[in-house]
């Protein structure tokens, strides 16, 4: 099956492990994954931060260059939910644009969803190992729905403890431009975070947003806590 | 409280609000309290999904017709008994309120919690006219004492701590310090009750108008709503017109839902439905009710785009789970409400001018959303502002340049490449002209960027 993916720009940009480590997935449950080129970002610093216009460039670029049937697949719960639910506002006022958005909403998966619902990866018996932890990124689980597909895949890793996170669905603080516009509520939300992850005992903090991530390692960069920060992706792609 | 045009500095009031351990504490400790409080009372609830549709479904049907619920509401109180006044802005509640009392003498006030007196500036106005306004909430009564305003709609005082409350008591009122909590309401409890007895008259909120009734409904816990609202022989109402409902008999959903959502509580300790003055062979009530609602801006937010923020019942849930507001607490703010839903109100009461600062207070987490128990869409309702933040212009030059020349990087691959190989290249650089706060806070760009490595 050909799957479009969609890296993201922070993957694309910073972390491009994450980026081979999807790629590595989707190729061992069977799926083709294309990387059009033409990719930059989906326009959510713009949407989030009013400028309506400017997010509506970025939108009209990717729904040009992820035009067609196939599924589209990327690892982030944010920048899935920003192409399923706030495109379509975006186009309201353009039929043809709208109607574009929507199917592109109904082509989209996050990672997660995809290796649970379409590749079934929780019962492919993967390994990984380590005691690890796990954010809930806020758009992943309350604007997109996603909260059991990465559990699932955490508890059927073999060799792994899972190990919950007290208040695992509490914002980080990462907003996007909201770590830039308040850097100050920014950080100390993300040194909290990094509070409930000490507390847990664990050696690995995952999630699947990068966004959050990179946030979390910084504040845990600043504190001094040995723990390591991978996108889900990785851990998986590890344990193939 | 400022009422003034000065911009809200909602970053500067932050960052001291993190700087204060004692507040951070309070407030994490009683968010964090009333969150799990909150779970904890839904749990047997069952239908509550169901339970929640019906409530929004009822707040929606009086945003439908809200100057016909206002109508009906106002004839049926006059009908009860009230005098009905209606106030288009605060000056004109202020003013309205000032001369009820006067007229009749009344020079002893005691109030309970009203957190539209507080959007009005009331006391201050009463007390310039020479009135002794006292509140008499416990939360309301310390922070009036502290000269403060409500740093959260329910529980006033929750940025501060019992030894806070108890310093402030024993200077204030000349006892002996304690920091037991049983100790310091009891020492309250007494100052009051001298105040109740004397008072000329009782000013109150209302959580509900019902509109077939002409009935204000008060949800309290401490009793002082009921001593406020029966003992004085004059008993004034404050309430926006938006706390209709179309009939008392829609309240026992708002019972089982407010409660649980504020304070995790089953049901108030008190739930007061107040129907006119007292009338011949009732036991209590004050002789004289007056009604003021107030407009304030409602009207203009009912015809606008966000209008849902009019479904809101004040419950403080939103606030309660907002991972911004339990890190600095509602002076941060710098106005009446707090939180989403208060960030909300104050962009739409106050103008975008004073108050754009305010609608960058929030990660959109969407915690809110999941709580509200009438599902206002607060994430929405803040993008909403955010763009008219932009389209008004208050976005600052530096943002518009700056999306707009995102806008043109995102629609461009070649530029996008180009931008990352810089990024990677002058990576030092950039990380210092970006700043601390934020490119201080990136790791560096990948020196091979990811579509360099894709197929």
């Amino acid at each position: 099956m050909r799957v479009l993916l969609f890296g993201t720009c922070l993957v694309d940009t910073f972390f491009p492990e994450v980026g081979e480590a999807t790629v590595r997935l989707l190729r061992r449950f069977g799926a083709t994954p294309v990387f059009p080129k033409g990719q930059t970002c989906c326009g959510q610093p713009a949407f989030n931060a009013g400028h309506e216009a400017d997010a509506r460039t970025a939108a009209a670029h990717f729904l040009s260059v992820f035009d067609g049937d196939d599924p589209i697949v990327t690892p982030s719960g944010s920048c899935a939910a920003m192409v399923k639910h706030h495109y379509p506002d975006l186009f309201r006022g353009d039929p043809r644009m709208l109607a574009k958005a929507e199917r592109a909403g109904e082509r989209i998966h996050e990672l997660t969803q995809f290796l649970v619902h379409v590749a079934r990866a929780h019962e492919a018996g993967l390994r990984g190992k380590g005691r690890i932890t796990y954010h809930s990124s806020c758009h992943l689980t309350r604007s997109l729905g996603v909260r059991e597909e990465p559990l699932l895949l955490l508890r059927s890793m073999k060799g792994a403890t899972f190990v919950p996170m007290p208040d695992a669905g509490r914002c980080c603080g990462f907003g996007g431009t909201f770590m830039a516009k308040l850097p100050e509520i920014s950080c100390a939300l993300a040194e909290e975070k990094a509070v409930s992850i000490e507390a847990t005992g664990a050696d690995t903090v995952t999630g699947c947003d990068s966004g959050c991530l990179m946030n979390i390692a910084d504040a845990m960069k600043r504190r001094g806590t040995a723990v390591r920060v991978a996108h889900l992706a990785q851990l998986l792609a590890e344990g193939l | 409280m400022s009422h003034g045009q000065t911009t809200l500095s909602f970053r500067e009031n932050s960052v001291r609000a993190l700087g204060d351990d004692a507040l951070r504490a309070a407030m994490k400790q009683a968010a964090d309290t009333f969150g799990t409080r909150r779970a904890d009372a839904f749990a047997p609830v069952t239908a509550v999904e169901a339970l929640r549709d019906r409530a929004s479904a009822i707040r929606e049907e009086v945003l439908k017709d809200l100057p016909g619920y206002v109508e009906r509401f106002a004839a049926s109180a006059a009908r009860a008994g009230a005098t009905v006044h209606r106030a288009k802005n605060a000056t004109a509640a202020r003013e309205i309120i000032a001369r009820i009392l006067s007229d009749r003498g009344a020079k002893r006030i005691v109030k309970g919690k009203s957190m539209v007196s507080e959007e009005v500036d009331l006391n201050a106005h009463l007390e310039a006219a020479g009135m002794e306004v006292v509140e008499t909430d416990l939360g309301e009564y310390i922070i009036q004492m502290e000269g403060e305003a409500p740093s959260h709609i329910i529980v006033p005082a929750i940025h501060k701590n019992r030894r806070q409350v108890g310093k402030l008591f024993a200077e204030r009122l000349g006892v002996p310090y304690s920091e037991d909590p049983q100790v310091l309401t009891k020492i309250a409890r007494k100052a009051l009750r001298e105040k109740f007895l004397t008072a000329d008259a009782g000013i109150s909120g209302a959580n509900f108008a019902a509109a077939d009734t002409g009935s204000i409904v008060l949800f309290t816990n401490e009793g002082n709503g009921r001593m406020v609202t029966t003992v004085p022989p004059l008993h004034v109402a404050i309430l926006s017109i938006e706390k209709m409902i179309p009939s008392l008999a829609d309240l026992p959903d708002f019972i089982r839902l407010l409660p649980r959502s504020a304070t995790g509580q089953p049901i108030t300790s008190y739930v007061s439905v107040i129907t006119g003055p007292r009338k011949p062979g009732d036991a209590t009530g004050a002789k004289e009710l007056h009604i003021v609602l107030l407009d304030n801006g409602r009207t203009e937010i009912l015809a606008g785009e966000s209008r849902d923020i009019l479904k809101c019942i004040r419950c403080g849930a939103c606030m309660n789970v907002c991972p911004v507001y339990r890190t600095v607490g509602g002076h941060s703010y710098g106005w009446t409400y707090p939180g989403p839903m208060g960030l909300i109100l104050t962009a739409l009461l106050t103008g975008m001018a004073k108050s754009h600062p305010v609608v960058d207070a929030s990660t959109l987490c969407g915690a809110c959303v999941e709580v509200c128990p009438v599902r206002v869409p607060l994430v929405p309702l803040i993008l909403q502002l955010r763009r008219r933040k932009v389209r008004e212009g208050f976005s600052g030059p530096m943002e518009k340049r700056g999306m707009a020349l995102f806008g043109k990087v995102a629609a461009s691959p070649f530029l996008f490449a180009l931008g990352q190989r810089l990024a990677a290249l002058f990576w030092p650089v950039v990380r210092v002209l970006g700043g601390k706060d934020v490119a201080g806070r990136l790791p560096a760009p990948a020196r091979v960027p990811f579509r360099r490595k894709a197929s």
